[in-house]
């Protein structure tokens, strides 16, 4: 699946295209199919979203998992402070990153 | 320490509300972020990836307990409770929002603080040796030197725009810790023959995808003529220097191109024509600043003795001081290692308390370190250890300065958008393998230094052990090398061979040092035993 991410403009965090606006929380992420350019560009123009793009990214049991490490620690938050992550209660994230 | 005259304060305020108005710009719409961006850096705002991040100047690592309590209540105010101290001296806050950007920036300038050129292609934060003013081994203090260095550079209209940005280091002993050969340009204070001051020139040093040790350019350059002689050094490179090619765009390249020989003459040439200008600051003005830099107010008379009974501060006397220029002191490293932790993090609670420690312990000064550390430079020998009591209780007491556990790290891919491997668990992985203090001392003087992609902004080209993250089809590896310095024995580390895992780039670093415990002489440390026996018995026992 083809999932939109990029930063809300004021806070500057990590957020997902949910379908009608943008999520904190990847697994909220939809597929956008053929859409992304359309979306990015309208996003961008009402300042909804910052440097926004377009990665690919799988469903999987356990939510949806960007296809590259990068978007995956993007996702989650910094894999040495999980108390800022996405996944708080975790104590080893390695196998969800990895 | 220097202090702010009515211009330096004017310069930081008006550009403080000049960026207030292009955020506003920005969110309004009225800027769009192609437009925002080169702003933005201008005043050290990147977006990484989690967030936006802050990068504040700390000039040549100096600050004031005042400036510290600052940076830690800008910690917990603006951010997350804590900031990350880098290998240039400077301090990164990784949670910061745009649109309290412009009132972090006012807070900082409230302590003659600034985020100026900590970004882009201009000549950035000016480092120098951590010890300065301290050190019983120094020449002078370089740093009036550094300072006069920030005022020449600071919004410098010719040198805005460089093909690339432009560092450096300003040193006064033979003894470097400032990495000083490997900037793009290092300067060692010196004394000629008839023992006036003046800077030794090293020109086109750097790390990142092609490390190169700066060849000395002018072995003397007299004090009132080195801007003089800088502002042609960086002429030249902003005449000539690559700007077609972002990796090809540093000065050591175009060093290294027309060769130290060719650009000397350029730079001399250059040097002719500016020297009777008039464009040097007058000498009343280095004076001035001399005055900021004068001796703290040292007490004589003071003890020398300390009492080493309790064993754990006898450990962290040991390892983390060092001698000062003024009988009765001592210069105190506070490690941001601890066995497991994030090197270069410090929370707000700890800021504070080493700025308190500093206000009560150290004549009001600290410094940071370019290997992520904090300096008390001026400790009573009689407060040592009430001073260690402190730090311990707030797991600040670490005595591993310069062990295998005192690593620099990168950000790594945990918080950088350009990194291609993580830096930091690599970091406490090795310092969690290796926690036993008694082995950790035993091994000695060894750097490990962790740079999560090619930039290099953790320094694996100069470590003894040097490890670098590289992207494998998707998936982390990690190569790692043997043999460089950033002291006075400046080299450059070689790669072992074929990369690792995470787990296996570890194991080959406890077999490396193996192979050192095995095979050192007297008084070797890993570094000199690799230089003396080479690459191939580590190399066979790491690949078998």
């Amino acid at each position: 699946m083809k999932i939109l991410t990029g930063n809300d403009l004021k806070s500057g965090d990590v957020v997902w295209w949910d379908g009608h606006g943008w999520s904190r929380d990847v697994n909220d992420a939809v597929d956008v199919g053929a859409q992304a350019e359309a979306i990015l560009a309208r996003e961008d123009a009402a300042l909804r979203v910052n440097a926004g793009y377009a990665i690919e990214a799988a469903r999987t049991a356990e939510g949806v998992r960007p296809s590259h490490i990068k978007d995956r620690i993007r996702a989650l938050g910094p894999t040495v402070r999980l108390d800022f992550s996405l996944k708080p209660a975790e104590t080893d994230i390695s196998g969800w990153v990895l | 320490m220097y202090q702010y005259d009515h211009y330096d304060q004017a310069m930081v305020d008006a550009r403080v509300e000049e960026f207030r108005g292009q955020v506003a710009r920005r969110l309004s719409g009225e800027l769009t972020e192609d437009q925002f961006k080169p702003l933005r850096l201008k005043n050290g705002l990147y977006l990484q990836l989690h967030a936006y991040m802050l990068r504040v100047a700390i000039p040549y690592g100096t600050l004031s307990s005042r400036q510290m309590r600052m940076l830690g209540d800008i910690a917990d105010k603006y951010d997350r409770g804590y900031g990350h101290f880098t290998t240039r001296q400077n301090l990164q806050y990784n949670w910061i929002k745009l649109e309290q950007t412009p009132d972090i920036l006012a807070d900082l300038a409230t302590v003659e603080m600034h985020a100026i050129q900590t970004s882009g292609n201009c000549i950035r934060n000016i480092s120098s040796d951590q010890y300065a003013g301290a050190a019983a081994d120094e020449l002078v203090d370089p740093r009036p030197y550094a300072e006069l260095l920030r005022q020449w550079s600071s919004f410098h209209p010719e040198f805005d725009y460089l093909p690339r940005k432009f560092k450096f280091a300003v040193i006064a002993s033979d003894t470097d810790r400032a990495a000083m050969r490997l900037h793009d340009i290092g300067i060692q204070i010196v004394a000629n023959k008839a023992g006036e001051i003046g800077a030794k020139f090293h020109v086109g040093g750097g790390m990142g995808r092609t490390p190169m040790i700066a060849p000395v350019i002018r072995d003397f350059v007299p004090a009132l003529q080195m801007i003089s002689y800088a502002e042609a050094c960086l002429r030249v490179y902003n005449r000539y220097g690559r700007r077609d090619n972002k990796y090809k765009a540093r000065i050591k390249i175009l060093v290294h191109e027309i060769g130290a020989d060719e650009y000397r003459r350029q730079v001399e040439e250059e040097f002719a024509h500016i020297l009777p200008l008039g464009l040097e600051p007058p000498a009343a003005e280095l004076a001035r600043i001399k005055s900021f830099f004068a001796d703290p107010g040292f007490e004589t008379g003071l003890p020398e003795t300390i009492d080493r009974s309790d064993p754990d501060f006898a450990l962290w006397l040991d390892q983390n001081t060092v001698a000062h220029k003024q009988p009765g002191y001592a210069v105190v490293t506070i490690s941001l290692k601890p066995a497991g932790g994030i090197p270069g993090d410090a929370s707000a609670d700890q800021m504070r308390l080493m700025a308190d420690l500093a206000h009560d312990l150290s004549l009001d000064e600290l410094r940071v370190t370019h290997t992520q550390n904090i300096v008390l430079p001026h400790v009573k020998k009689a407060d040592l250890y009430p001073l260690w009591q402190k730090l311990d209780a707030a797991g600040l007491g670490t005595a591993n300065l310069d062990l295998i556990s005192d690593i620099i790290a990168c950000p790594g891919l945990d918080y950088c958008s350009l990194a291609n491997a993580r830096s930091i668990p690599l970091a406490q992985k090795i310092s969690a393998r290796f926690a036993d203090m008694d082995r950790q001392r035993d091994l000695g003087e060894l750097k490990v230094k962790i740079s999560g992609c090619i930039n290099a902004c953790g320094h694996h080209h100069a470590g003894h052990i040097g490890i670098l993250g590289v992207d494998r089809k998707g998936t982390e590896n990690y190569q790692l090398s043997f043999g460089g310095s950033e002291a006075a024995d400046t080299s450059l580390a070689q790669i072992t061979g074929p990369g690792f895992s995470e787990d296996g780039v570890i194991d080959a670093l406890e077999k490396a040092t193996e192979i050192y415990l095995a095979q050192r002489g007297d008084g070797e440390r890993f570094l000199d035993t690799y230089r003396r026996i080479g690459m191939a018995p580590f190399k066979e026992a790491i690949y078998g």
